[in-house]
């Protein structure tokens, strides 16, 4: 829920372990990310102060991971993709999509909320299925065209 | 044979195309634009996009597009890109065989059993998933086991949830993008197990599908037995030793109600076998040389249906140049024959294609067989180029100029990628 939950370690015993990591000061936090920007798979850190200001963002190899190292830190953001009721089109479900990054708090609460929208074929691509979803002014479009069918 | 046979309705084209997902699409599109002017596709489905409708994730098109498309936005962005009017599209159709005379059999709900004569055909049949008889999976057979690319469908297309409480068998990419989608959807996801000590996927998905919900991944562990009699009721799953096998006196139970499978890809290489091309071993699709030609001349093939691709951009890649080689192959014009063959040597799986020319550029996809931090490729002792990051799941693509050759005489190009030191 919280952003700050150290990731990289798989659950498996023996495998990744956490290290003791570089000497910290009174107060100050270290989190750990693991980066996605490409296969490297650096393991970030960001160190924050007691203030929770960030004061280091140590272990990326390149500008990109640091950029994801203090956004994941400090705005951790999730591109959602489900599935819509539609009636009338050839399938059940219309696939759809957050046009922007949503907030990742936010991902489980915008899924449970889709769980109640029905649209009704015919539908356009990139047409809004939820206006504004949960007041993040992110909007919910659909991710393709259904036509409408005779047997809807 | 017969004489007696009714007579079946025949159509001509330059370039049959079999399969309408990305693969297809782009190679018709490469066809038209070199100059095909009767372009058949294929598809078995009632609609293009292939297996990108039912991915609706994003990640696709950073590449060929420029932006992060989830799959029906892509498969409705490339057909708007690559399907024009002078293009037949035939689905919920499926090609049978050739018959004696080199004619297609196409079986059509529409248009029943179709003659297609063409100048060329391109194979673009995509892949299988492999299956719980693949790897031989001890225990009872009930429902509740089945491959996370049908999981996929069933939640994705059809709106079924294919139970409760899930456990998922392999690190692949469809598997862990099921994980997420799974706990959307209310079903409990118990864990992701995998054989081998790394995980097969990409690590944005390791880090957006499983830690993001909090999904444990338990690495070189396996499951063991499956149980129930007519629903699965659990799995038994043990950790593995260094030689992979299962270490039994460490197994445990784990309920669950779906074992979903994510264990790997085969491509549909059916019609390429029947048509008499030769099939790689390793790839196990067909052999094809730098023009994306079978060992059968006029006979093309690209994307999932010839090696498993992770990114649906270099499949577009790989598929126009099959079709504009296609059309070549009709109009005349096509390219000189390879004259080096390419040798996986050192570190790597296989190369695709497997043949090249010297005379001009060539893009070639390689898998490593292990991880290495730093390494050199090597092509004989002709050309080497530093590499970065390799791994057995991510494709590596290299650029191969006729410079990098000059003076290379031999037949056979031995490709390496070899651990490079520090400095």
């Amino acid at each position: 829920m919280s952003g700050l939950r150290p990731t990289g370690d798989t659950g498996e015993p023996g495998g990744a372990t956490p290290d003791d990591g570089p000497v910290v000061d009174a107060g100050h936090e270290v989190t750990t990310y693991l980066c996605i920007g490409c296969p490297l798979g650096c393991r970030l850190e960001v160190e924050e102060s007691a203030e929770h200001e960030i004061v280091e963002v140590r272990g990326f190899s390149c500008r990109r991971g640091e950029r994801f190292a203090r956004q994941e830190h400090t705005d951790p953001r999730r591109t959602v993709t489900t599935t819509v009721a539609v009636t009338g089109a050839r399938i059940p479900r219309l696939p759809v999509r957050t046009a922007a990054p949503l907030p990742k708090g936010l991902v489980r609460a915008l899924c449970d909320r889709l769980a109640s929208v029905r649209v009704a074929a015919p539908v356009r691509r990139g047409e809004v299925v939820l206006a504004d979803a949960l007041g993040s002014g992110i909007d919910v479009v659909a991710s393709r065209d259904l036509d409408r069918t005779d047997a809807g | 044979m017969s004489a007696s046979r009714p007579a079946r309705p025949r159509r001509v084209y330059d370039v049959a195309v079999v399969g309408a997902g990305p693969a297809g699409m782009a190679a018709a599109a490469g066809a038209r634009q070199a100059g095909a002017e009767r372009v058949l596709l294929v598809d078995r489905e009632p609609e293009t996009g292939g297996i990108l409708n039912q991915c609706i994730h994003s990640g696709f098109g950073l590449h060929h597009f420029g932006e992060e498309l989830t799959g029906p936005e892509f498969a409705q962005r490339a057909f708007a890109e690559m399907v024009d009017d002078g293009l037949d599209v035939l689905t919920d159709s499926f090609v049978v065989d050739r018959d004696a005379d080199d004619e297609l059999s196409v079986m059509s709900a529409e248009h029943g059993v179709l003659r297609v004569a063409a100048g060329a055909i391109v194979l673009a049949s995509g892949a299988r998933e492999r299956t719980r008889g693949a790897i031989r999976i001890p225990g009872s057979r009930p429902a509740g086991v089945m491959t996370a690319g049908l999981a996929q469908h069933l939640v994705n297309v059809r709106g079924l949830l294919p139970g409760r409480r899930a456990v998922i068998l392999g690190s692949g990419d469809i598997g862990l993008i099921m994980a997420r989608r799974l706990t959307l959807e209310g079903i409990e996801v118990a864990g992701v197990f995998e054989l081998l000590a790394h995980a097969n996927g990409l690590t944005r998905n390791i880090v957006e599908c499983l830690d993001d919900f909090d999904i444990p991944l338990h690495l070189s562990t396996t499951v063991v037995e499956v149980h129930g009699r007519d629903r699965v009721e659990g799995v038994t799953v043990a950790p593995v030793g260094p030689g992979l096998e299962p270490l039994l006196d460490r197994a445990r139970f784990v309920p669950c109600d779906t074992v979903l499978l994510s264990i790997g890809l085969l491509p549909e290489a059916e019609l390429a076998r029947s048509l008499g091309a030769r099939i790689d071993p390793v790839t196990r699709g067909p052999v094809v040389s730098s023009t994306m030609e079978t060992t059968r001349p006029g006979v093309f093939a690209a994307g999932n249906s010839v090696h498993i691709h992770d990114l649906v951009d270099f499949v577009v890649e790989e598929a126009q140049l099959a079709g504009r080689s296609a059309a070549a192959h009709v109009l005349g014009g096509s390219a000189p024959r390879d004259n080096v063959t390419l040798v996986p040597g050192e570190n790597v799986r296989y190369c695709v294609p497997h043949t090249i020319s010297t005379d001009r550029e060539h893009t070639v996809y390689l898998r490593v067989r292990r991880p290495l931090e730093r390494s050199w490729l090597r092509l004989g002792d002709a050309y080497e180029k530093r590499l970065r990051y390799v791994v057995p799941a991510e494709m590596v693509t290299v650029k191969v100029r006729p410079r990098f050759l000059e003076g290379f005489s031999s037949e056979a190009l031995r490709v390496d990628v070899v651990p490079r030191e520090e400095g």
